[in-house]
């Protein structure tokens, strides 16, 4: 019973290790309070999308793909999807810059950073 | 190779320049943000139209970025259906470059202009940038860049609503950019390409693998997030109600359509119609949910106390309509669908512009201190009810024309009982409407001291607005024209020629 599950798990166990880091960041921005945490857990979901993305590319037994000279003959890994996450990369480094600016800014007119506290303070305004 | 053949990457190089430019500039004088970023504009909004000239003239153009050959080298693909969305976007970012300049100094402040136009225009780029490209993963960054743009114009406004708004906005958006990730992934792994042309081709081999059917999902609600389509509506009421006029403007008619255009090119570009109908059956499920998505974005308005939140949610059951034509899938529904593209966006536009106005003058925005205001500001109270009369979708209006066209479509495609549901609909829009005119025009308000004197904004918002409302009856009687667009668009969309 137990052993095919198993089987499905380590024959491609990356993906479902990108999985349960992309549920686990969609569960912390659900169940989390504090704005800070919810950004933390924003960054755990994207990393697994570049996790993801990063092990795509691997070739068992690959190298890095530089170019050899002639007559040198090597299997390269697929360089295209890291270099898309490079870009994926500067995005969400991006994007926490923005949210976290924003909490600052929500600190210093509230005084809080956690949801119920800023419900409670939207409304005495 | 002129000039004119570099048009497609010159519409977005230049305002990339320009928003440094404009940084630059504001250091030395502040004052000169605002030329550079109109004329700016204005260059790429006839660039727009030379280019949609040129497509209908000669059909699509494929440029190839620094000359690289795709599937390796990034192309700016531009057919009829980019070419008029484009042409609609620049319209709209024209009119509210044109308004925004006195309603920036009031809510913005003046010391904060040089960032204002600065992200301004770095939103238009990238709105510009994902309509043009041929390129999946191109789509995404220049997604993101006009995200981020959008988060931080929302949070302008410096209120702690704003800041909490824009956060959700933030939260929900980057769920939907790392969706849109995932989703561009799978599609790489499926096919080995990132081209759109060249997904099309190489993707009916493997229609049948879990793994497209993921993409698909995930790209679908990816999208719906950014569009705003019920139910991942959720962030758009805080986000037009709490942001500045000009921002408001400019996300709920240029962003939101920028977004329903990358999901119409995913769904019927890439994945074709042949895969939506027959291979994963989900247009009966989009026209169910577009209904739903009507019906309650129109009943949410009509419960609103401010004027801002009450056309939020307008936009909302908005776009359901056009994601109704994307249900019913045939020739004329989605000629209805592309042209409430254009027509939601002017008569939204000047709606929005309305609302700016009012709270430009009287500071609020709320319906029960607006008793009589017609009488204080004649103009603006007139364009709503014409923008209004559109929205509804009284003839000849371009709304009367678009949600004809989608009727006739569901018709045509024998969905007799959503077809009556959208009629409905757009009863509902009255009542929402409505309200606002009886609000302004047969209550009487309290005395506003200084007796018959009119309240009417500077021109360079009054123009812009007039001009919108003007253009909402304008396209609906000149329809003809309109459709010799949207014709082609439709059928290019549908895999026809």
């Amino acid at each position: 019973m137990i052993e095919p599950l198993l089987e499905l798990f380590f024959a491609r166990y990356n993906y479902w290790m990108a999985i349960i880091l992309m549920l686990i960041g969609l569960y912390t921005l659900i169940a989390k309070q504090n704005l800070v945490k919810k950004l933390i857990g924003l960054n755990i979901f994207q990393t697994a999308i570049f996790l993801f993305y990063i092990s795509l590319g691997e070739v068992r037994g690959g190298t890095a793909p530089i170019y050899l000279p002639e007559g040198v003959d090597a299997l390269y890994v697929n360089p295209l999807p890291h270099v898309l996450i490079l870009t994926a990369i500067v995005v969400g480094v991006s994007v926490t810059a923005v949210g976290l600016s924003l909490i600052v800014r929500m600190h210093e007119e509230c005084g809080v950073i956690d949801e119920d506290g800023l419900l409670k303070e939207m409304r005495h305004r | 190779m002129t000039l004119i053949d570099h048009l497609p990457v010159l519409i977005i190089v230049i305002p990339i320049l320009a928003s440094l430019l404009i940084l630059l500039a504001g250091w030395w004088d502040r004052r000169l943000c605002y030329p550079i970023s109109l004329i700016t504009i204005l260059l790429q909004f006839g660039a727009a139209i030379v280019i949609l000239l040129q497509v209908m003239r000669e059909g699509a153009i494929r440029y190839y970025l620094g000359g690289w050959a795709p599937p390796f080298g990034i192309e700016l693909a531009i057919d009829s259906f980019n070419s008029f969305i484009l042409a609609t976007i620049l319209l709209l970012a024209a009119a509210t470059a044109v308004y925004a300049r006195r309603s920036v100094e009031r809510e913005i402040g003046p010391e904060k202009t040089i960032s204002f136009y600065v992200l301004f225009q770095l939103l238009v780029t990238g709105l510009v940038g994902m309509t043009i490209t041929g390129d999946i993963f191109n789509l995404y960054v220049f997604l993101e860049i006009s995200s981020i743009a959008a988060y931080t114009l929302i949070a302008s406004a410096r209120k702690p609503r704003s800041y909490v708004a824009s956060f959700n906005y933030l939260v929900l958006g980057s769920i939907a950019g790392g969706f849109i990730l995932i989703g561009i992934g799978n599609l790489y792994v499926a096919t080995g390409t990132l081209n759109m042309l060249d997904l099309a081709r190489l993707l009916p081999a493997s229609f049948e693998l879990a793994t497209v059917h993921a993409a698909f999902l995930f790209l679908v609600i990816g999208f719906s997030i950014k569009a705003a389509f019920f139910p991942l509506h959720l962030w758009l009421p805080d986000a037009y109600t709490e942001s500045p006029s000009a921002v408001t403007i400019l996300i709920s008619t240029v962003m939101a359509k920028v977004s329903i255009y990358a999901l119409f090119r995913i769904i019927f570009t890439i994945f074709s119609t042949a895969y939506i109908i027959d291979v994963f059956p989900v247009t009966g499920f989009i026209l169910f949910i577009a209904t739903v998505a009507m019906i309650a974005g129109a009943v949410l308005a009509i419960a609103q106390s401010d004027l801002k939140r009450m056309l939020a949610y307008s936009s909302v059951s908005q776009v359901g309509y056009i994601m109704f034509s994307l249900g019913v899938t045939n020739q004329v529904a989605l000629e209805g669908g592309l042209l409430h593209i254009l027509g939601h966006a002017v008569m939204k536009g000047c709606l929005f512009m309305v609302a700016g106005l009012i709270i430009y003058r009287m500071g609020t925005s709320r319906l029960s201190e607006l008793k009589g205001i017609a009488k204080a500001m004649p103009i603006s109270c007139a364009a709503f009810a014409l923008a209004g009369a559109s929205m509804i979708g009284i003839p000849p209006t371009i709304g009367f024309m678009s949600k004809y066209y989608i009727v006739l479509g569901a018709l045509e495609a024998g969905h007799w009982v959503y077809a009556g549901i959208l009629l409905l609909g757009s009863l509902l829009a009255v009542g929402y409407i409505w309200r606002f005119i009886e609000i302004a025009y047969f209550r009487d308000g309290r005395d506003r001291g200084s007796g018959a004197r009119t309240l009417e904004a500077p021109a360079s918002m009054l123009a812009p607005m007039v001009a919108l409302a003007l253009l909402c009856l304008l396209l609906g009687v000149f329809v003809e024209g309109l459709m010799e667009i949207v014709g082609p668009a439709a059928s290019l969309l549908l895999g026809g020629a």
